[in-house]
């Protein structure tokens, strides 16, 4: 494709010359580095609930962010109006970071990125809206077909398709086009009136509307939330205090997530604020963790063709063997770090200021049958789902609430308890990980990580882990 | 595009709407000016300005609804929206209960809610940036363990929110707040910890000291150094005030009428009954001149009022919009709320609970072993259960005094047997943002440690 036929050329007339001038705006007052980002965001949902459509949203929102960066400075101002005359005054704002005559010469754009993780041929906006509301409404029914203690579904499928373009004046101008898919379901069980249960469950990525037919349906989903509601049914109290834990595989990759993966973003270690600050090459997991962070698995939710700051997105190794290799870079982190580009600048729209985030974060597979990490547990727990964690990256206290687990006594799953919440020190908790399973898997697909106000889609995974001590928050 | 210009687009929204085949259509548009400056280390670090603008319709046609949303306010763009919120109505179900609010239910409270003040639109950049550094060097002053920071902040906001429908209601009002928060990080050996202190305000004015502000989060840091985890056991809580706010969060998700139509909360069906100590009285008011959580109407147009959530352990009202309102037989209590993209859903006033007679002091005094949480992370409370799990950080209690500071624990209960089990109630309640509460201590809960 060539700029003429991009997006934002075709539909708002924005030429290669524009873009320029944009960027001599944002240094004419002496800044270092100009960026900006345009982004033409469609979103679409339909939600369920009592089995019928109540309700069915579409939107558009559309704007540019304009960003300078002086020595560690950062100006920023955005426009949701793309006329020439709001898109300088964002960029002579921005501009104001800096003190000083113009330095930079003028930019000479080439255009950067070629390959597509994604190839999307129907975007999710352009397939008949009827085909989402069928998609969905198979979902329902399945539900509640599941078992007949299932009194409630909720049923949401939201698409969007971001169309964004980056020009910054170190040269670089790509246009990346972003679907992204997500079906979720809620079930609610109840027996004999008692308290009722929910069970979760969804997925997607950046596909066509086409994948929940083939690669994974809405039955799958719904029997999936459905059976967690009626496993809570017949869930015991958790124990409290410390215990052997071994994760499930898949969605407990949250725990990377939380207990080292915010910890290894640039922006917290060059400023000397991360529990993993100054820890590069030092053992911060036992041997057998290797984590890596992937934006560039085909179709996954966390993976983009070129982040926000339009550098290609990379796979990084995290911990290998244990041991610390890197961080996750924005480009203002790595231009003050003097380190190489992760591809990992994000942010959530044109509004806000990019952020070294993770894309898809996850542990490479060990060689342990996952039945011989169950049978090794004298007493425990084991956690099969978790609804999400939240970490303290100063301190690397981290926390990740459990939604599906079961007592391991013996070296059998014996029954399933409550919901808990975890906890654990981030440099401290990889280090008691003692057995990896040969069984990685990636998450389904559902993840929002949240950092600052910001949102994002990601992805995590993991094999099934043996963790020696974890202190678990027990129930009641 | 100025705000003065957003109602009279609103109103061609509503037209374009009726003409488009729609039966009954509001529209709900945002106008917003931030300014954010974040010092770091003495050296302002980022500094963010800018304004933007969006419409929301919502239509029925008949007892099926769509909806859709723009940034783009041009002739253009509204007519996609409304061309989208018609074509996407002929997907819902028709719903007996949908619809706008009963006529005689529109309205906007006539109290002068004090939400605006000219200052902020004029505070100059040199002082915003000045109250960020004045209240991160206060921090780094402290305390020498104080070695780093997160920085000083200072934010401000103007926006605007205009509500129009088919009805004939037409509604706009304006807000300012600014705010200002310091973030220090304080060492010891190899550990670190950091903490917060903030301040906000409609106007300059109304803000705490940044001196203050600072000291407050450095004092906050430095007495979290040392933390270590205790052995599991059952014990007192006391929240402080700000962890206390989380309570009442969890409590709203509770009474908020999808919850309880779809009977996804431990408080459904319980209306009339005692639920908690008679010492809890819980209110929602979103009518209280000057504070965060109070609009003359709320987003479907009805005025906001005071509606007494849990009355002495009672509980007496669901907070409700208009669809979950007909669903559970009730009326509206102007609880509904919506962004810009979704759809009317419901939210809360001045939500807080009533203050009790004893001063924190009172109540730290009377614990001889227990656990002062000062922050909770995660996200372990089920509101459809009651089960509370979370992970806590705070100060141990040994004989009515903070004796030393304890994280990587976490506290659990049920939500059901805190609100039974509340001993006391301080009665230091504050207005700082929405939900408000004072200091509350819980009997006992499950503290798992080592």
């Amino acid at each position: 494709m060539s700029f003429s036929d991009s997006f934002f050329a075709s539909r708002f007339g924005i030429t290669r010359r524009n873009l320029e001038n944009y960027l001599s705006d944002a240094l004419s007052r002496g800044g270092d580095y100009a960026d900006l980002y345009f982004e033409y965001l469609a979103t679409s949902s339909i939600s369920i609930d009592e089995s019928i459509v109540k309700s069915a949203t579409q939107g558009v929102s559309l704007g540019v962010g304009v960003r300078v960066i002086s020595g560690e400075r950062t100006g920023y101002a955005y426009s949701d109006d793309l006329s020439p005359e709001k898109i300088r005054k964002a960029a002579q704002v921005a501009a104001m970071i800096a003190a000083g005559p113009a330095k930079v010469e003028k930019t000479s754009l080439e255009e950067g990125q070629k390959r597509n993780l994604y190839p999307v041929l129907t975007a999710p906006g352009d397939t008949a809206f009827k085909e989402r509301v069928e998609l969905a409404q198979r979902a329902d029914k399945a539900a509640r077909a599941y078992d007949s203690r299932i009194f409630q579904a909720q049923v949401t499928y939201a698409d969007n398709l971001r169309q964004v373009m980056v020009a910054t004046s170190d040269g670089v101008l790509t246009y990346d086009r972003q679907p992204l898919a997500r079906l979720s379901v809620l079930a609610l069980a109840r027996e004999n009136g008692g308290v009722p249960q929910q069970g979760h469950s969804g997925g997607g990525g950046r596909y066509e509307l086409d994948w929940f037919q083939t690669e994974r349906t809405p039955e799958q989903f719904a029997q999936e939330a459905a059976r967690q509601a009626i496993v809570q049914l017949g869930a015991a109290d958790a124990p409290a205090g410390e215990q052997i834990v071994v994760l499930g595989p898949g969605w407990p990759g949250v725990l990377l997530h939380e207990a080292v993966g915010h910890g290894l973003e640039a922006d917290f270690n060059r400023k000397g604020v991360s529990a993993f600050s100054g820890r590069i090459g030092q053992q911060v997991a036992s041997p057998l963790c290797t984590v890596v962070d992937d934006g560039t698995i085909g179709g996954r939710r966390g993976s983009l063709n070129v982040d926000d700051e339009g550098n290609e997105t990379q796979r990084n190794v995290l911990i290998e063997n244990g041991i610390l290799r890197g961080y996750l870079q924005d480009k203002l982190s790595s231009r003050i770090l003097g380190a190489a580009a992760t591809g990992s600048g994000r942010r959530e729209s044109y509004e806000h200021i990019p952020m070294p985030r993770m894309t898809n974060t996850f542990m490479l597979a060990g060689e342990s049958d996952p039945q011989d990490v169950i049978r090794s547990v004298p007493r425990g727990l084991y956690c099969a789902n978790f609804a999400g964690g939240q970490v303290d990256i100063t301190s690397g206290n981290f926390v990740f609430s459990a939604s599906e687990s079961y007592l391991i006594e013996d070296g059998k799953l014996t029954r399933p308890v409550k919901n808990a919440t975890l906890i654990g020190n981030g440099p401290e908790a990889m280090k008691y990980v003692s057995m990896v399973g040969n069984d990685l898997k990636l998450d389904e697909g559902i993840g929002v990580c949240g950092k600052e106000g910001q949102s994002v889609p990601v992805g995590v995974g993991i094999p099934t882990v043996r963790i020696d001590r974890m202190t678990v928050g027990g129930t009641a | 595009m100025t705000f003065d210009s957003l109602p009279e687009i609103a109103q061609s929204v509503i037209r374009q709407a009726l003409d488009g085949g729609a039966t009954d259509a509001e529209c709900t548009m945002s106008d917003g000016e931030e300014f954010s400056v974040n010092v770091r280390m003495g050296e302002v670090e980022t500094l963010k300005e800018a304004g933007s603008r969006g419409a929301g319709l919502r239509v029925l046609i008949g007892t099926r609804m769509g909806s859709s949303y723009t940034s783009d306010l041009t002739p253009d763009g509204i007519r996609q929206m409304v061309r989208s919120a018609i074509d996407l109505a002929a997907f819902t179900t028709a719903d007996p209960h949908i619809g706008l609010p009963d006529p005689d239910e529109f309205g906007s409270i006539k109290t002068d809610l004090r939400l605006f003040s000219e200052d902020v639109a004029n505070l100059p950049t040199d002082l915003k940036i000045e109250t960020a550094k004045r209240a991160e060097a206060a921090a780094l002053a402290f305390d020498p363990r104080i070695t780093n920071s997160e920085g000083g902040s200072f934010d401000c906001n103007i926006g605007g929110r205009v509500f129009a429908n088919s009805r004939g209601f037409a509604g706009a009002y304006r807000w300012t707040y600014c705010s200002v928060s310091a973030v220090p990080i304080a060492t010891l050996n190899d550990s670190m910890e950091r903490d917060f202190w903030y301040t906000i305000a409609r106007n300059y004015a109304g803000l705490e000291d940044p001196e203050y502000v600072g000291r407050k989060a450095a004092e906050r840091a430095v007495r979290r150094l040392g933390a270590v985890k205790v052995e599991t056991q059952r014990a007192p809580i006391i929240f402080e005030p700000r962890v206390a706010r989380s309570l009442l969060g969890n409590l709203f998700e509770a009474v908020e009428g999808r919850a309880i139509y779809r009977e996804a909360s431990f408080l459904a069906g319980k209306l009339g009954e005692k639920i908690a100590d008679e010492r809890i009285t819980l209110i929602d008011d979103g009518t209280i001149p000057g504070l965060f959580g109070s609009e003359p109407f709320d987003d479907e147009g009805v005025p906001t009022r005071r509606t007494p959530v849990i009355e002495r352990g009672v509980l007496k009202n669901y907070l409700l919009n208009t669809y979950t309102a007909r669903k559970l037989g009730m009326k509206t209590t102007g609880n509904a709320s919506r962004g810009i993209t979704g759809n009317a859903g419901i939210g809360h006033g001045n939500f807080f609970l009533e203050a009790g007679d004893k001063t924190p002091e009172q109540i730290l005094r009377s614990v001889k072993n227990g656990f002062y949480v000062t922050e909770l992370i995660g996200s372990g409370v089920n509101t459809v259960t009651g089960d509370y799990s979370r992970g806590a950080v705070g100060m141990w209690i040994r004989d009515g005094e903070l004796a030393f500071p304890v994280s990587e624990v976490t506290i659990a209960s049920t939500l059901q047997e805190m609100l039974n089990g509340v001993a006391e109630i301080g009665s230091d309640l504050e207005f700082r943002g929405s939900v408000s509460a004072p200091t509350i201590m819980i009997g006992e809960m499950t503290v798992a440690g080592r």
